[in-house]
């Protein structure tokens, strides 16, 4: 048996003032510009930037531009094509459209059949003659913000649950992973046909559906990335300076980590979008008075082929958001390596 | 090796009895039942239930559900088509979703390998635009905007594919389906494979075969193509899972009579069994896929098999 030494706090003395300038903080801070730089470098990163910038505008502004109201119903204003001021002298939006009919096809312009030729609807009416540039922005709104509430609530629980599980590990991790492998083989499309069965569809129902599928994938990146940063130095020198969890898991450990999940949001905002379309579709998604990017699409599916006008910009919405999102995410990857 | 496939082998069988219980239970507090007929009096409901032996406890019912399953019996529908076995309305569906969706993965895989190889192997301006141009739209655009937008061109303003799924010549009418659901398959096998590809190039074996002076023909189709194309396998058995859970809006839109369309009908006329039966479908389906994955990760990776067995 060898005689383990005892530490003893004579061993150790505080480290002088002049150790503790700032030149660490300015390393790191550094690091972050150099990060912003290189990212910024890339052109497809600033294309992505601005998509998603421009998107989140227009949903804020987007409803208020055209002047109708995005829930307005004009019973005498029904499935009127664009028109868009300026535009129209060029012969493209000028509110005609091509109608396929029984025998053959017939060019109509709605406008002139309602004598409306002094208003504009830029995207067009719907069905129940409601302003489809309202609607889908309206539409953007809503599903950004299903898409981001349920993203926050996945990164929260996702987080802790991976890093208590990658942290603390042994008996924990082993009881916590086999929970994450039972749950996670559940598919999606079953946990959300359930939920819908026994809630309401609604807003809530929704987040909660995106909440219980997303948080999984979220903690399995957080407890990778804790494995990882577990080892390093100054995790050890945090410890041995006898500091305890909560203040090597937050001041140590969560800074380290969230690049990775911010990478993992930008690619879980896509997909909550994507299922919020998909649940609209099934009819199991948001109520059609309160539109949604995905009940815009299911309605604009149901008279596509005799109105393509009613499908294009809400799907045009739903691209250019996955496009921007995932552009971003792909230079963030590409910054780790 | 037997033990890790034992292990992995009990996690799925308890993850399916969780999934049951976890659905027996969620049914059990969902509102309405598939009695919802007013006609109905509730002496007449009660023999219902009592037919179906809906009155016995939870407990009871599940594990005679379970007992049931095993033996390939998944109970009898109860409203959408009156006392039709379930398992023969599966026997029917099934194959039509797997050939679609199997049909898909064919496409998606195929094209997806060519267009990665492809634009990892050839460093020209035109094919890394395509490739691009074509990852992107199979990642950010959904697969029904992508059939809308086939059917719109090629089925409806110049006709020669089919708009809607027709059983006496179901290959073609399912081009569009297979297509549109191809795409994301496409779209990430070519964006694995490239990055694979591109990794084992600059690898040191690569490095070392050049210069024991070997065509560089030999070079990509025994070096390369090998160690690229085994990790190609783990994407392509998640994406067919999703493929195969995924095509709910397809089967919709084409009036596909698969296991998607029935799923879609079955919540909206409150059937319990057929929930439940095409939910367990789903759910053995995604446990299934992945165990054999598993296997067969480690029967071709032996670093797996290491890990494992320290583990």
């Amino acid at each position: 048996m060898t005689d383990t030494y005892v530490a003893s706090p004579d061993d150790f003395t505080f480290a002088p003032d002049s150790l503790k300038t700032s030149q660490n903080i300015e390393a790191v801070i550094g690091v972050k510009h150099e990060n912003l730089k290189k990212f910024f470098a890339r052109k497809m990163n600033i294309l992505g930037v601005i998509l998603v910038t421009v998107l989140i505008l227009l949903s804020i502004i987007g409803p208020y531009i055209s002047g109708h109201k995005f829930d307005e119903q004009n019973l005498e204003r029904v499935n009127m094509a664009p028109r868009i001021p300026g535009l129209e002298k060029l012969g493209i939006f000028d509110g005609s459209e091509v109608v396929p009919k029984t025998k053959g096809t017939v060019k109509q312009n709605k406008y002139k059949e309602y004598s409306a030729e002094n208003e504009y609807y830029f995207f067009g009416t719907d069905n129940l003659g409601r302003d489809m540039f309202s609607r889908c922005f309206m539409g953007l709104r809503i599903s950004l913000l299903i898409a981001f509430i349920a993203t926050v609530i996945d990164l929260i629980i996702g987080m802790n649950y991976g890093i208590i599980s990658g942290y603390f590990g042994g008996t924990i991790d082993i009881i916590m992973q086999r929970v994450i492998d039972v749950i996670g083989s559940i598919p999606t499309l079953v946990v959300v046909t359930i939920l819908m069965l026994v809630l309401q569809p609604g807003f809530l129902t929704i987040i909660l559906a995106l909440m219980l599928t997303g948080w999984i994938e979220m903690s399995l990146v957080a407890r990778s990335q804790v494995l990882k940063v577990k080892e390093m130095e100054f995790i050890q020198a945090a410890r041995t300076m006898g500091a305890g969890h909560a203040y090597i898991i937050f001041r140590e450990l969560v800074p380290n980590i969230i690049g990775k999940l911010i990478t993992q949001i930008m690619l879980s905002i896509p997909g909550a979008v994507f299922l919020e379309a998909f649940l609209s579709f099934v009819g199991l998604g948001m109520p059609v008075e309160k539109c949604s990017l995905g009940t815009l699409l299911s309605n604009g599916f149901e008279n596509a082929l005799l109105h393509p006008y009613k499908l294009i910009p809400a799907a045009t919405l739903m691209i250019m958001l996955m496009v921007g999102c995932h552009l971003i995410a792909e230079g963030m990857k590409k910054l780790d390596e | 090796m037997a033990r890790y496939i034992l292990k992995r082998f009990l996690i799925s069988i308890v993850t399916l009895l969780v999934i049951i219980l976890v659905l027996f239970l969620m049914l059990e507090i969902m509102p309405g039942s598939p009695f919802n007929d007013e006609k109905l009096s509730e002496e007449q409901v009660a023999v219902l239930y009592q037919k179906y032996s809906l009155d016995q406890p939870i407990m009871v019912r599940f594990i005679k559900y379970v007992g049931n399953v095993c033996k390939g019996d998944f109970g009898v529908s109860y409203s959408l088509s009156e006392n039709t076995p379930i398992s023969s309305m599966l026997k029917r569906r099934v194959p039509v979703t797997f050939k679609i969706g199997l049909l898909s993965m064919v496409f998606g895989t195929a094209t997806g390998l060519l267009l990665g190889l492809i634009s990892a192997f050839m460093k020209n301006k035109i094919v890394d635009f395509i490739y691009n141009i074509l990852t992107i739209i199979g990642i950010a655009v959904p697969s029904y905007l992508i059939a809308m937008f086939l059917s719109y061109y090629f089925g409806f303003k110049i006709p020669f594919l089919a708009l809607l799924y027709d059983i006496r010549s179901p290959m073609y009418s399912s081009v569009i389906p297979i297509i549109s659901m191809g795409f994301i398959v496409m779209a990430v096998v070519a964006r694995f494979c490239k990055a694979e590809a591109s990794d084992v190039m600059q690898s040191d074996y690569v490095l070392f075969a050049k210069c024991q002076g070997l065509s560089s023909s030999t070079i990509i189709v025994k070096y390369v193509l090998r160690n690229s194309l085994m990790p190609v396998i783990t994407v392509i058995a998640t994406l067919l899972v999703g493929v195969l859970t995924g095509s709910l809006v397809i089967e919709e839109m084409f009036s596909i009579p698969g296991i998607g369309n029935l799923l879609t009908r079955a919540i909206a006329a409150n059937d319990y069994n057929v929930v439940i039966g095409l939910s367990f479908i789903y759910s053995a389906l995604y446990i299934i896929v992945m165990f054999i994955l598993d296997i067969v990760y480690c029967i071709i990776d032996p670093r797996v098999r290491l890990t494992s067995k320290e583990g």
